[in-house]
């Protein structure tokens, strides 16, 4: 390999194929080249904003300029650790992302089981295609379409005689529908994957329905439930929308707050120190995802 | 309409239409005044204090000293405005620059933030012009980042309504750093069909008997809206300024809220919002802006309006000049435009605000017949008197204590006690 031959009787060989060599030789260097551009990218715009936004977070604004002042303290962590309310919005949040995901991994399972192993390629193509449809639709769209759901002489309002509009019920109405596609498809990948002769052999030593799956199928389906969990719960922690279109007085959740601090009242290392919550939270959750091995299901 | 738009005002006009073309500022060359300047201590910057202007005890506006123009020269070319999107209509923006010579270079800032962030350093020596509002005027100020103007130099401005000449939010001890552009209040908003009697008092978004019935803006600087009612309600607590309140008299406004969340099934967040909630019955009452009623009285919407006795808040935009404004002549000559009450009625009926120039309602209602009424442009001066205008809540206060309540606590106060 790499060698050009020039002229007669004179081997030359080109940079070009000297750089492969060299390369070919130090399969390290290989990985180096091919991963220095997208780590780089990773490094400098995610673990770099990641890094600022912590330090941030021990920072303080001056309330006479509202400038942010470089002085380190734990002033923020602790306003909202020793406030009742600030405890009370992360409750909220984290009961909401946890109810949220409970809903929909309740309502995904049958039915990715559904695609997974009974529909027809036919039906099962017509169902991916009803399950991701809505992802291509704008998310606020989806969100103002619930509002006339919900609204007095809405849907539910006029037929139900349920009047959910600005109210948390509607909050978690809208999550479990936003997010439930994020369930589906990592458990209908988790499902397929099991053999169909560890059923059969389930029901062969006698297991029945109940026992096949409890015994069969949901272990071997768990980590794609939880790997479908971390999208729904993070998508639920983080967001202020939803809360902030549906929601009613309580709705205040911790991407509400955030937002809040940020823009005018510049209070950024609130902000901060507050977005820090999330992000211990889905730390602690990845982690035990891990260990229910999850990541082998992505 | 993006949900970035949120700040103190809450959001935007929502008729604020995309222009599309977000021209990158463009760094123009040319050079700086060809008008001759003096400094300001010896220079009348006209008009002076109309209103005492918004001195802050403890603190000074660095750039306070800068000499202002004496005179227009010739332009430089170039305009390069920070504005809300929407306010460089081509319809507006055109004619000037047709007549002028200065090609206006639009930078459309999202939030109040955002233009105090393109405002540092004065603007950087790129920008000319802001068009900020009431709520980061002040700190536009503060940071030293904006030029004093000699408003003699903008002949519109002695038809501006004595509010608008030498407001507290742009003029700060008779020093202008920039020149009004429009304003609006914050109105109380009720469904005539439940209201026999037009309610004059802002007590009926605080009563119990409309429970389940009232919305007013999620935005924390309702605490103003609560200390101005306050101020009529219990005078005992001494509130002069609704922005600038103390400990004690922020906390009452603060429980008022609180005791009025039970009776509130909507904080709107957005105008549409609020217009939707009318529409299906979900208020009946609340606070919102003339916008909102306009749009509803257009849908034929049983919707009526006051600025109750108590008075009511209201938000006001500044063009403000940048201390290392590099076109300094366009940019007089565009406040010279923009004041003019052709201009100004072209703007408030795009977006429905309220001109500051009260010759604009002429030219309004040929734009738009009954368009000045509706937005009380033709209203007395004791319609002004009754307005408190939006400024930022800043520690500092004007009782020479430094001992008001600073707006980082109004948001905390807003999410953790009222919410």
């Amino acid at each position: 390999m790499g060698l050009g031959v020039e002229h007669a009787g004179q081997v030359r060989v080109s940079w070009r194929s000297r750089a492969a060599a060299a390369l070919w030789r130090r399969p390290w260097a290989r990985a180096t080249i091919l991963l220095t551009p997208p780590l780089a990218w990773f490094l400098l715009l995610y673990v770099a904003a990641l890094v600022v936004l912590l330090i941030t977070a021990f920072w303080q604004i001056n309330p006479f300029t509202t400038n942010i002042e470089r002085v380190w303290s734990l002033n923020n962590l602790s306003t909202i650790f020793t406030s009742p309310a600030y405890r009370a919005i992360i409750a909220r949040t984290v009961g909401m992302a946890a109810a949220v995901t409970v809903t929909d991994t309740v309502v995904a399972f049958p039915f990715a089981y559904f695609m997974a192993r009974v529909a027809s390629p036919r039906t099962r193509t017509a169902l991916f295609v009803a399950i991701l449809l809505p992802l291509w639709a704008s998310y606020l769209a989806k969100v103002y379409s619930w509002l006339l759901i919900f609204t007095r002489g809405g849907v539910l309002d006029s037929v139900l005689n349920l009047h959910l509009i600005y109210t948390n019920w509607a909050v978690f109405t809208v999550f479990c529908y936003l997010w439930l596609p994020f369930m589906i498809i990592p458990v209908y990948a988790a499902l397929e994957r099991i053999p169909s002769s560890l059923i059969e052999a389930s029901q062969d030593l006698g297991g029945r329905t109940w026992r096949t799956t409890r015994s069969v199928l949901l272990p071997l389906a768990l980590p794609g439930i939880v790997a479908g969990s971390i999208f729904t719960f993070s998508l639920t922690l983080g967001d202020y929308i939803t809360p902030l279109l549906v929601g009613g007085t309580s709705a205040t959740f911790i991407g509400n707050i955030i937002y809040s601090n940020i823009g005018i009242a510049n209070n950024v290392p609130f902000a901060a120190a507050m977005a820090l919550v999330p992000i211990a939270i889905m730390a602690a959750y990845l982690l035990g995802a891990r260990a229910l091995g999850a990541f082998e299901a992505i | 309409m993006t949900m970035t738009r949120e700040r103190i005002r809450g959001h935007r006009r929502p008729v604020a239409i995309a222009i599309g073309i977000a021209a990158a500022a463009v760094l123009a060359a040319g050079c700086s005044s060809g008008g001759t300047s003096t400094p300001v201590g010896t220079a009348s910057t006209g008009g002076a204090t109309q209103n005492g202007g918004g001195a802050v005890a403890g603190q000074t506006v660095p750039t306070a000293g800068l000499p202002v123009l004496q005179q227009v020269g010739k332009g430089e070319g170039q305009l390069n405005l920070i504005a809300w999107e929407g306010y460089l209509d081509p319809k507006w923006v055109k004619p000037f620059e047709q007549q002028t010579g200065c090609q206006v270079n639009a930078k459309y800032a999202g939030s109040s933030d955002e233009m105090v962030a393109l405002m540092k350093n004065g603007g950087g020596g790129q920008y000319d012009m802001v068009s900020s509002s009431g709520d980061a005027d002040l700190r536009i100020l503060y940071a030293g980042d904006a030029h004093p103007v000699n408003v003699n130099l903008i002949p519109s401005w002695k038809d501006f309504f004595p509010a608008f000449q030498s407001p507290a939010f742009n003029t700060i001890n008779g020093v202008h750093y920039g020149i009004s552009l429009q304003w609006g209040p914050n109105v109380l908003m009720y469904n005539t069909k439940d209201f026999s009697s037009a309610p004059t008092s802002w007590s009926v978004i605080y009563d119990s008997k409309y429970k389940g019935q009232v919305t007013v803006p999620d935005n924390p600087i309702q605490i103003a809206d609560a200390a101005l009612y306050l101020k009529t309600l219990k005078p005992s607590l001494g509130i002069t300024d609704p922005y600038e309140l103390t400990q004690p008299q922020f906390q009452a406004a603060v429980s008022l809220l609180a005791g009025q969340k039970p009776l509130i099934e909507k904080y709107w967040s957005l105008a549409s919002q609020e217009i939707f909630d009318f529409k299906n019955g979900n208020a009946t009452v609340g606070a919102g802006w003339p916008y909102q009623v306009s749009t509803l009285k257009a849908a034929k919407f049983p919707i009526g309006t006051t600025i109750p006795s108590e008075g009511a808040t209201g938000w006001a935009d500044t063009w403000m000049l940048a201390a290392k404004a590099p076109h300094m002549n366009c940019a007089y000559m565009w406040m010279q435009y923009i004041s003019t009450p052709k201009v100004q009625a072209m703007q408030a009926v795009t977006y429905g605000e309220t001109p500051d120039n009260k010759l604009a309602c002429a030219e309004m209602d040929k734009l738009q017949a009954g368009s000045c009424e509706e937005y009380h442009a033709n209203a007395p001066q004791s319609y002004f008197d009754s307005i408190s205008l939006w400024k930022t809540p800043l520690a500092t206060c004007d009782n020479g204590q430094n001992n008001c309540v600073p707006y980082a606590q109004w948001v905390s106060a807003w999410n953790t006690q009222v919410k």
